[in-house]
């Protein structure tokens, strides 16, 4: 059985194109252009994998994710969008999606990233991987904020591995060259980018909040 | 006052019930035309009532300044009076519509008053009779006042001040509060006046005239300033909205225009939509590029101009991430040029339209990857233009002290990884 997916996008013009391009593979069961609408929708049809915009009239991406993941928190959601602006990247993955992808992409790394989140694994543009290593840069050791001391210190930062898988996804190397590469498996540089969604996600690290602050992220 | 055609011309009798909104003042004048316009009201010969305003003004000096409280309320005749401004600013107030009742009977209330200090009072005379004229004069100068300027405006946006004056919930108890204030005021001054005494009472009755005032007029002058602020606020905004719009047309709408044009050519199209792309998002997002002299100041900056002119030179489009950021210095500009080289290189060889920059500060050194998907190369026959590309490469890290290393494979696309220590 096909992935099935449901697209929000408010460009019409786009969202037909995404549409005739993951047809054939995948099976689309609903689309929506703004942020109501959406999560009705996804609620309805309950899709496998979301592609989301982050831009949208009435509270953005964003606030689809949150809604939707309060009810159902099996869904998943691909972040997509013409903004590769830190800001924009940040806040939706830590509102919950699995993926950041630009409006660019080739549709067959689309279908790909797609599967991948649809599996439970991350997808990292190499731009995400670079903001990533940009808010996790600063000395690894530093102490963290005693707000986040009740957290894991290992949400903090990230292990070498880590680091040297993101810094191959920026340098623009698929899944499978890093597999090679690095002579692991490609289920184990899934996981290591899973680690650092999750990190991502759940760190209160004081240099990610500092880095956030510093290119307007609340 | 009187003259001799305006004895016994007339207009004609309105067949309309009386009503004092009705009045205007009339065409036969002697003065201003205002007891023509009375008698046509109140259907008797304009002579009575001249006759009237005459014993009036005689008897104690009343009948001046009801003549003038009267023009003022009056609209000019058909309401087209050039000659007498205050009454054709009346009427563009709208204050034939209903409205006018209210400001006529205040104006009785306030003859009334003064007719009654007339007589109960010993000390009523002409010096009592100067100042009330001059409160009516102030009140309509200030109505008057607050049309001239600005008056359509100030209007649609203000609304009707009477009803502002007299109308909301506590309306009433509002107006009533300030009628006390604004005549205990004057009866304050009136007092004053007679004992020729104290300017400490003056002062006071000024006080309580001008608080009565506010009282009445205050909800309505705040309401102004507050819509006067909105509507500055909107001005802003739209010209905000028009300084967008002048940007779009200059930029975004002539590169969709050369696109339309070169509609045969994807290589242009595509430098043209990148081109705009990276200038939309620059202005959007503020502006990174920013160089100060032409000169950019920070590693960030400096790539993502020579990202900028690569993909104009050359057409392709290059996918750059930069992590970290530091000064530029000559060792670091020697690094972006052999970035750029290397760019370049796979630009024109590789047979790609993407190539990927990694651009990396760490606190000990700085990294760059170039990295391509194209034709590779079989490292050890390198064509010799290659060669010497890959060499002038080297040649650059090595003199600013670092390293510079070339992978390829046939098929398998091109890596240059440039490293360079930081003292």
């Amino acid at each position: 059985m096909n992935t099935r997916v449901f697209l929000v996008d408010d460009h019409r013009l786009f969202l037909s194109g995404v549409r005739a391009e993951l047809a054939a593979r995948l099976d689309v069961v609903g689309t929506a252009i703004e942020v109501n609408e959406a999560i009705n929708g996804i609620r309805d049809a309950q899709p496998d994998v979301v592609l989301v915009d982050v831009h949208l009239p009435g509270g953005g991406g964003k606030a689809i994710i949150e809604a939707v993941l309060r009810t159902h928190p099996d869904t998943r959601f691909l972040a997509l969008s013409v903004s590769d602006a830190a800001e924009d990247v940040i806040a939706i993955i830590r509102a919950g999606a699995r993926g950041y992808v630009t409006k660019s992409i080739a549709p067959d790394d689309l279908l790909d990233a797609v599967r991948r989140v649809h599996e439970g694994d991350a997808v990292f543009s190499p731009r995400l991987a670079g903001f990533v290593l940009d808010a996790f840069a600063s000395d690894p050791a530093s102490p963290v904020v005693a707000a986040g001391a009740r957290d894991d210190p290992e949400l903090d930062k990230l292990t070498a591995r880590e680091r040297d898988v993101l810094r191959l996804i920026a340098r623009g190397f698929t899944y499978k060259e890093i597999a090679r590469r690095l002579e692991i498996s490609v289920k184990t540089v899934e996981s290591h980018v899973s680690a650092v969604l999750r990190k991502l996600q759940l760190s209160t690290r004081h240099e990610l909040t500092r880095w956030a602050s510093d290119r307007g992220v609340v | 006052m009187v003259g001799p055609e305006g004895l016994w011309n007339h207009r004609p009798v309105s067949r309309r019930r009386f009503r004092i909104s009705t009045m205007q003042r009339g065409t036969d004048r002697v003065f201003a035309g205002v007891s023509s316009g009375v008698a046509a009201a109140l259907r008797v010969d304009p002579i009575i009532v001249r006759v009237g305003f005459v014993v009036l003004s005689v008897a104690g000096g009343v009948g001046i300044p009801l003549y003038f409280v009267l023009w003022f309320l009056m609209p000019g005749p058909d309401g087209g009076d050039r000659g007498l401004r205050p009454g054709s600013r009346f009427s563009n107030l709208d204050l034939q519509h209903g409205d006018v009742r209210r400001p006529v009977a205040i104006g009785l209330i306030v003859a009334g008053t003064v007719l009654l200090f007339r007589n109960v009072g010993p000390w009523f005379s002409d010096v009592a009779v100067w100042p009330v004229t001059l409160a009516g004069f102030g009140i309509a100068v200030l109505w008057a006042r607050s049309d001239d300027d600005e008056r359509a405006r100030l209007t649609e946006v203000a609304g009707r001040p009477l009803q502002a004056v007299i109308g909301g919930r506590q309306g009433a108890l509002r107006l009533a509060i300030g009628a006390v204030l604004v005549f205990a005021g004057i009866g304050a001054f009136l007092a004053a006046n007679d004992a020729l005494g104290a300017a400490r009472q003056v002062g006071l009755a000024m006080a309580m005239t001008i608080a009565g005032l506010g009282v009445i007029l205050g909800p309505w002058i705040r309401r102004l300033v507050a819509e006067l602020g909105q509507e500055r606020r909107e001005r802003i905004r739209s010209e905000e909205r028009a300084e967008v719009a002048a940007h779009l047309h200059d930029s975004v709408l002539q590169t969709l225009a050369l696109i339309q044009r070169n509609a045969d050519r994807p290589r242009e199209l595509a430098a043209l939509a990148r081109r705009q792309e990276r200038e939309l998002r620059s202005w959007l997002y503020g502006d990174r590029n920013a160089s100060t002299n032409g000169h950019n100041s920070t590693l960030a900056a400096a790539v993502d101009a020579m990202v900028a002119e690569v993909e104009d030179l050359h057409g392709i489009e290059v996918e750059v991430v930069t992590v970290g950021d530091c000064p530029v210095d000559e060792r670091v500009d020697g690094l972006l040029l052999a970035a750029r080289e290397a760019t370049v290189n796979a630009a024109k060889h590789a047979g790609v339209e993407t190539v990927s920059l990694y651009v990396e500060a760490e606190p000990d050194r700085l990294t760059a990857f170039v990295r391509d998907r194209g034709a590779g190369f079989d490292a050890t026959q390198v064509p010799d233009d290659r060669r010497g590309i890959a060499e002038s490469i080297r040649q650059r890290m090595t003199r600013q002290g670092g390293t510079a290393v070339i992978t390829s494979a046939p098929g398998e696309g091109t890596e240059v990884a440039l490293e360079l220590k930081r003292s």
